[in-house]
């Protein structure tokens, strides 16, 4: 039954310039592994992965007839595919290719050459025995299907998805909020070049509501995700609006008629500088322009007892206090998650006083401040009304702390510095930075950070210790006090101010890890998700046609996130383009002749991929449905199920021969 | 020998979590003990509980198993299977004689490089403590035992019968 042929086995060990070869001493590797059965030459060269170094492999599989590869380098979750597609083009069989990881763990995690040497040629023992079992596999092809969805609609979920429909794209739009805009809706102007973030966004946003490819879908969240690249099966919950999306134009009648005649409850956009009533529109620019009703404010879905003359001035009868959440499936093949980030909550930090002293802000609020359009009118006022006289604005709240967040996040030194300039504009007050480390490295952000510097802006260079009302100077009588360390000065100083203000580092959303797990991708220690690699797959994650963009991933600014997001909107073209993806062929198969039809896998398996044929009287693995886990192979007690690529002979001869070597 | 003695720990890693992990223990450059040798696996619930017994019959002074965490696994629920039999497997190999310290699992998401780290070096110390369990020298002398037990067995069966 074996086809007897003779298995012929190259082996190459990669310097890796010197990465590898400055910890192992690969050419002993080489020979060494050229001792070993089967094993008909055995080469170490600088670089395997370049083009020279695929063109030795694919040069000697054909003149010394290899039909089995092995490569000694970097990790196989980078390599693997280069080397399994120059064992294509030689005509190999790709799965005849495998490799050792002697570089992420050998040379980088090992001091000791000697031993780091030994360890390599027992790995490479190891892969020499595997592969001389390895079975010739075929990927199979699954078609894609063109629609995407985008999870979260800032500015990254926004750039995606329009970038998507204009290449002719459907696109699903999810967003939780009753408006799409996320963040940046927030926001008065940009920096470096102080243009208002109103004026890059909205338009943005009136061409989302617009476009004919998006649907756009508000107070929703993805509730569940099944299925795999190019075939997601998607239930998206929409909360209801109260309000008919169909038949509100947006006039905002009913606002002016609710029982309430002035707002009460705190204007969440506004972050509670404002009060609106239960009936409101979160923003005038809110796309789409419809009311939205706050079950937990309005008196008729709280108690059921309301005149409703809500209902009354709208002459098109859009209020629905009927409404149910709605469960909406959708089919797309890939999916960009941009759910952004949330801002460090400054109570964690007392010393900075934010919630105990009235004039203690944070960046956020003095940004709404500061907008024409904001609560206030584009007035800073402190919370008696009056005018500021001093502002202080403190650098890296949260950020770059072992005690709250370790990261930089990379966007507050320049929103202090913007913010710092609009605030001396709108009130000629004197402005004093405090800052860790001036991090300015965007393009033209340290030109803007010179700017400020010839501004009239007071720096000093320091970690605030401590905000307090406590005056110890008639000078400092009813003014805030900034304790602070001038580290260029070397003295500590206190400087008397009237209004704070706490620049806010950037943090993962409450949810993220729900969204992680739901999603089926990874998060990094901090809670961000991790992108499949840094430099070779940065919008991608560890699950195939799940992409990201934004700060979802990371903190980064505007100009970064839209960037981002093309790139993540340029994965699913690609991936639609090509219009089908190969699956990774390491599926379990049933052995007919030897399963009892004993029922233990068909419990175990998470994707229902095993069921029974009751005639045969054997499990059947669905090949499409099974992803590969191989966690029914280790439970059939009869041995009857086998997965590609890792059945038990291949695991038994690798786990033998590792440890065969002394 | 024993002087030169060092232990020898198989390692089986699941490809999502752990094996990414022990990746960027590498790309963070963290230095750990060498005596660990990778075995990849898709999913930790691939993990026959026969692989850890060859791997101590193959002469590994300690096995160490790695998967997502709890509710993390890249299959959804693989983690938890792989709990299960371990939890089994641990009772027995305690049985054989084998040390709980020389078995380990250990749930390591795939941004932990620096537990890969942690683990590996606190279970090399402690196998390293235990000494070398040479299961193969051992079957021989259990082999030897029975052998020398049957023997004793037909003599004196043989002089019953005389």
């Amino acid at each position: 039954m074996e086809n007897k042929e003779e298995i012929r086995i190259g082996f190459y060990v990669c310097h890796c310039g010197t990465n590898i070869a400055s910890v192992i001493d690969v050419a002993s590797v080489a020979e060494y592994v050229s001792t070993l059965p089967n094993v008909v030459l055995a080469k170490d060269y600088k670089y395997m992965c370049s083009e020279p170094g695929q063109d030795l492999i694919i040069a000697d599989i054909k003149e010394h007839r290899l039909n089995r590869i092995v490569v000694s380098a970097c990790s196989p979750l980078l390599h693997e595919p280069t080397f399994r597609g120059a064992a294509r083009r030689a005509g190999l069989n790709p799965f005849y290719v495998q490799m050792v990881n002697i570089r992420e763990h050998g040379s980088w995690v090992h001091e000791d050459r000697a031993k780091a040497t030994e360890k390599a040629k027992a790995l490479a023992r190891g892969a020499i025995g595997r592969v001389a079992l390895h079975k010739p596999l075929e990927k199979r092809r699954v078609s894609v299907n063109p629609d995407v969805m985008v999870v979260g609609a800032g500015i990254a979920g926004i750039q995606a998805a329009l970038t998507l429909a204009k290449a002719g794209k459907r696109v699903y739009l999810i967003e939780r909020e009753p408006t799409i805009g996320g963040h940046m809706a927030q926001f008065d102007k940009t920096f470096p070049t102080l243009d208002c973030a109103a004026c890059i966004l909205t338009p943005k946003m009136s061409d989302v509501r617009s476009h004919p490819n998006i649907t756009l879908l508000t107070m929703s969240e993805v509730e569940k995700i099944e299925g795999f690249v190019g075939n997601y099966k998607v239930t998206v919950k929409k909360n209801p609006r109260y309000v008919d999306e169909e038949l509100c134009v947006g006039c905002l009648d009913c606002i002016d008629q609710c029982v309430f005649k002035q707002g009460k409850f705190a204007d969440h956009f506004n972050l509670g500088l404002s009060k609106r009533k239960p009936v409101y529109i979160p923003f005038p620019q809110a796309t789409p322009k419809l009311v939205v009703i706050d079950p937990k404010a309005c008196l008729q879905l709280m108690t059921g007892k309301c005149k409703q003359s809500c209902v009354d001035a709208c002459d098109r009868g859009a209020i629905r206090f009927d409404q149910k959440p709605e469960h909406i499936q959708i089919e797309v093949g890939s999916v960009i998650i941009a759910t952004g980030y949330k801002t460090f909550d400054p109570r964690r930090m007392p010393q900075y006083g934010y919630g105990q002293y009235e004039n203690v802000f944070t960046s956020l609020e003095v940004e709404r401040m500061v907008t024409a359009s904001g609560p206030t009118g584009g007035h800073i006022a402190l919370r008696n009304g009056e005018k500021p006289k001093s502002i202080g604005l403190i650098y890296c709240v949260g950020s770059r702390d072992n005690r709250y967040n370790k990261w930089c996040s990379r966007v507050c030194c320049m929103t202090a510095l913007k913010l710092g300039h609009l605030v001396k504009e709108h009130t000629g007050a004197e402005v004093f930075n405090f800052y860790i480390d001036m991090r300015a490295a965007g393009k033209g952000y340290e030109e803007f950070y010179h700017k400020m510097l010839e501004e009239g802006i007071h720096f000093i260079r320091g970690k605030v210790a401590e905000i307090t009302d406590w005056a110890m100077t008639p000078e400092e009588e009813g003014h805030l006090v900034v304790r602070v360390e001038d580290t260029l000065a070397g003295v500590v100083r206190r400087i008397p101010i009237d209004m704070v203000v706490l620049v806010l580092g950037l943090e993962p959303q409450e949810d993220s890890r729900e969204v992680q797990r739901m999603f089926n991708i990874s998060c990094s220690t901090e809670g961000f998700f991790l992108e499949k690699h840094p430099k070779l797959a940065p919008v991608s994650t560890n699950t195939d046609g799940i992409f990201l963009a934004g700060c979802c991933q990371g903190p980064k600014d505007i100009p970064d996130t839209v960037a981002q997001a093309g790139a993540a909107a340029a994965e699913c073209l690609a991936l639609i383009d090509k219009g089908y993806v190969e699956m990774e062929p390491m599926t379990s198969f049933v052995v007919e002749e030897e399963c009892s039809g004993c029922k233990t896998c068909i419990n175990l398996c998470p994707y229902n991929a095993i069921t029974r044929d009751d005639v045969k009287g054997v499990a059947v693995i669905n090949e499409a449905l099974c992803k590969g886990c191989g966690v029914c192979v280790s439970a059939c007690p009869s041995g009857s199920i086998k997965q590609n690529l890792f059945e038990d002979d291949e695991i038994f001869r690798e786990i033998q021969e590792v440890l065969a070597y002394v | 020998m024993s002087e030169q003695w060092d232990p020898k720990i198989l390692a089986i890693f699941c490809n999502w979590c752990t094996y990414t992990a022990a990746d960027l223990a590498g790309v963070s450059r963290l230095k750990y003990e060498p005596n660990v040798r990778v075995v990849r696996v898709m999913c930790s619930g691939r993990i026959d509980p026969q692989f850890v017994l060859t791997a101590f019959a193959s002469g590994a002074d300690g096995v160490l198993i790695g998967g997502c965490h709890p509710g993390d696994c890249h299959y959804v629920e693989g983690n938890y299977k792989t709990l299960r039999r371990v939890t089994l497997l641990k009772r027995m190999l305690q049985d054989f004689g084998i040390e709980p310290d020389r078995f380990r699992l250990e749930w390591i998401s795939a941004s932990e490089g620096d537990r890969v780290q942690k683990v590996v070096n606190d279970m090399v110390a402690k196998v390293r403590a235990l000494g070398p369990l040479n299961l193969p020298g051992r079957i021989v002398e259990w082999d030897k035992e029975v052998e020398h037990m049957q023997s004793e067995i037909d003599a004196r069966e043989g002089v019953a019968h005389v």
